[in-house]
């Protein structure tokens, strides 16, 4: 299951502009990444053209010994095997509206994966427990607070037991108990040998929680390292920005 | 769910643009008409009209458009009218008006005398004032040439399909027979096409009047009149009833042209004068009372009577409605799936069915489907009244799953991405279901919609709850019981699935 993330020279140009340009990242089984960088800056972008969600016009992208060529979007069906390895935690966790908390969680094993529906379930139902969100596995999208959504899209996200797990700023709509809580789940994410990339802009979280840190600055890698180096003597204009930025939830 | 809403506005602002242009043209028709009433100018006023009715669509030797000029009318009718007219100093003015509403026009003022080939019977003259019995005609069978021999009356027709005009003489002895010998009567709303579909063997006969018959035969042939006649008629002038001064006035001069050889010579320029005319005539003119047709036995109407007719017409187009209703849905989601998932060339051949559909009246297409298309495919007329409004509705079906396929949140279909789900799982399982509760209210709107649009296929003779409730006015001669039980049918039809839909919508967006 473990893989490491190897990203080399990722480039990205959208009508014409250059929107990432030569991003490398090397994430090893077990490391939580922060992706950090002001709005803008593309760490949006990296985490969907590493999902597969938007092509990139340079450089590769290999998780283990999958890999996803620049160019157009293959279609689905030959990235069978890059969708079992990656999975991805929206920003707005687009929860499937009309299913509740369980059938959101087993969706993808039974259908993708062709689990039976009872080991799709005894799965799921263990993720949503480990996340404290079990009682609520009844409820609709819609019935869920906002952090108790996260987790049960971080739940619908690791039921295919993916070895490298992507989340868009799963910091911003929680309150900093919520945050604590969360930094506890990735670290024991990671503790079982799978690979983070979470973009943040959020310091004292990463701080906290990541190993590494890539700063992002206008679609640029402007530092990359262990949290604790960077954090603590940021070499680039881009990172002291950020270290002075007020705290806010976004 | 702002899209779907959208479309359904749209929908139905379309669909009011459309009755408001009718209700507009209905007024200004009206205000046009208003001015000139007919009131009984005193006669030879100078300038005084003479307002008739009949139906151009009936064509000659009763009334149809000059060929040479379109705009003014000729025919025996025709000429009958100017004699009266002239008779009365007056200037005759045509109005164009359906068959089966001339007795009721007349009733409520559109015209002074309604003149088309009007059949004298009971009911008839109970109700309006009606004028001497102008001309004689004989119902008359008509028959595939090979049954020239097996068919000679209606007791050889057991089982087998009689078509005619509706709200007829020969329209009642066909309903008489189906009690008698199990005859299946087939109603039209025009005198050509029960010949075309006898030739085209949707029919195994038709009764009608024997000027009609011969003159489908002139032009059409390919089919055999059996020479016997199975009952006699008259036409009559119709006037409203309060105005029987006019119907004297206009008897005296029918009279008087029946001796002066004018209408004999009017018969025989439009090829309709025998012998038989002539001893009518001979009686007429000497004042004996004419009994009216035997075979009318004309109820009174009572409702009791005509519910089973009318709960069996809601039967037929409810049934009607939801086999259409399921063609268009089915249709209607391939429809839409191809237009949101196709390749470019289907997506544009999609795109031209969904405009043609929607841009064309659905009366003409059911019309090409059932008559147009008749050498080609002859569909029973209830398969293709099912086919054409099924036919019509998938594209308006397909324009509301295609918006509110459009309206699932692109986030929902990448998080159905990164799971690994395959495009066709991700429609199936993602987007359909969503975008069906999108769907849902203007369904149920088309459907409400579909209901009463049914209404048009008795263009194609099934007969359906309007058809049902037209007979039913018709023949008692008023529209008030028929329209209001017309209208609680309708509604029963049509409440129920509404607050169906209302209660699922609730469910869904309130759990």
């Amino acid at each position: 299951m473990s893989a490491p993330l190897t990203v080399r020279g990722l480039t990205v140009t959208r009508g014409g502009q250059s929107v990432l340009r030569g991003v490398d990242l090397d994430v090893a089984p077990g490391e939580v990444c922060a992706l950090m960088g002001v709005s803008g800056a593309g760490k949006t972008t990296v985490l969907r053209a590493i999902a597969a969600l938007q092509p990139f016009t340079a450089g590769s992208v290999r998780v283990g010994d999958v890999s996803l060529e620049p160019g157009r979007l293959p279609p689905e069906s030959r990235l069978r095997a890059w969708r079992r390895s990656v999975g991805m935690v929206f920003q707005a966790n687009a929860l499937f509206e009309h299913l509740c908390v369980l059938d959101n969680v087993t969706l993808a094993p039974i259908h993708a994966l062709g689990w039976s529906t009872d080991r799709a379930e005894s799965v799921a139902r263990s993720l949503l427990d480990s996340l404290g969100v079990l009682p609520r596995a009844a409820a609709l999208p819609r019935e869920l607070s906002g952090g108790e959504a996260q987790r049960v899209a971080i739940a619908r996200a690791l039921a295919p037991d993916p070895p490298l797990l992507l989340m868009d700023e799963p910091t911003s709509a929680l309150d900093p108990a919520r945050r604590g809580s969360l930094g506890e789940v990735l670290r024991t994410l990671a503790s079982t040998g799978r690979a983070l990339v979470i973009s943040t802009h959020d310091v004292d979280f990463a701080r906290a929680y990541a190993d590494r840190v890539a700063v992002l600055s206008q679609g640029v890698l402007a530092e990359f390292g262990s949290a604790a180096d960077i954090l603590s003597a940021p070499r680039h204009a881009a990172t002291r920005a950020l270290l002075t930025l007020p705290k806010s939830n976004d | 769910m702002p899209l779907p809403r959208t479309v359904l506005r749209l929908n139905v602002l379309f669909r009011s643009a459309l009755l408001g242009g009718a209700l507009l043209a209905a007024c200004l028709t009206a205000l046009a008409c208003a001015p000139s009433r007919q009131g009984a100018p005193a006669a030879g006023a100078p300038g005084a009209v003479l307002r008739w009715g009949g139906d151009a669509e009936g064509g000659a030797p009763f009334v149809e458009a000059d060929p040479a000029h379109p705009d003014s009318m000729r025919g025996f009718d025709v000429e009958i009218a100017d004699m009266i007219a002239a008779g009365l100093e007056r200037t005759p003015e045509f109005v164009q008006v359906a068959y089966a509403s001339i007795p009721a026009s007349v009733e409520r003022g559109d015209f002074a005398v309604g003149l088309s080939g009007v059949e004298d019977r009971p009911d008839l003259r109970a109700r309006h004032a009606l004028s001497l019995p102008y001309f004689e005609f004989r119902e008359v069978l008509a028959v595939r040439l090979a049954d020239s021999t097996r068919y000679r009356s209606l007791a050889d027709l057991s089982g087998k399909r009689v078509g005619t005009l509706g709200a007829t003489t020969a329209y009642d002895m066909i309903l008489e027979a189906q009690q008698t010998s199990g005859v299946i009567p087939i109603s039209y709303d025009d005198d050509v096409h029960p010949y075309s579909d006898l030739v085209d063997g949707r029919l195994d006969a038709v009764l009608l009047d024997h000027v009609i018959a011969e003159r489908a035969l002139r032009r059409q042939g390919g089919f055999y009149i059996v020479p016997e006649a199975l009952a006699r008629g008259y036409y009559v002038a119709v006037f409203a009833r309060a105005d029987s001064a006019l119907r004297d006035s206009a008897n005296t001069i029918l009279r008087a042209r029946m001796r002066d050889g004018a209408l004999e010579a009017t018969f025989r320029r439009w090829n309709v004068w025998d012998e038989q005319q002539r001893a009518h005539f001979a009686r007429v003119v000497a004042e004996e009372g004419i009994g009216a047709v035997a075979a009318a036995k004309r109820d009174n109407g009572s409702l009791r009577r005509y519910f089973p007719a009318l709960l069996r017409g809601a039967g037929l187009t409810l049934v009607l409605s939801c086999l259409a209703m399921s063609i268009a849905v089915m249709l209607g989601v391939l429809v839409a799936a191809g237009r949101v998932y196709g390749h470019p060339i289907v997506r544009a051949v999609l795109t031209v069915y969904v405009e043609v559909m929607r841009g064309t009246p659905v009366l003409l297409q059911l019309f090409v489907l059932y008559y147009g298309l008749s050498s080609v495919v002859r569909l029973p007329a209830f398969m293709a009244a099912v086919v054409g409004l099924g036919l019509n509705y998938a594209a308006y079906e397909s324009e509301i799953y295609r918006s509110a396929l459009m309206a699932i949140a692109p986030l929902q279909l990448e998080a159905a991405r990164t799971l690994g789900l395959s495009e066709l799982q991700i429609l199936r399982l993602v987007r359909a279901p969503q975008a069906f509760r999108l769907a849902l209210a203007p369904m149920t709107n088309d459907f409400v919609a579909l209901l009463k649009d049914s209404s048009l296929v008795s263009v194609i003779t099934v007969v359906e709850l309007t058809k049902q409730t037209a007979i039913y006015a018709t023949n008692i001669g008023s529209w008030f019981v028929p329209g209001v039980v017309c209208a609680l049918l309708y509604l029963a039809l049509s409440l129920p699935l509404s607050r169906a839909a209302i209660a699922l919508e609730r469910r869904w967006s309130h759990p």
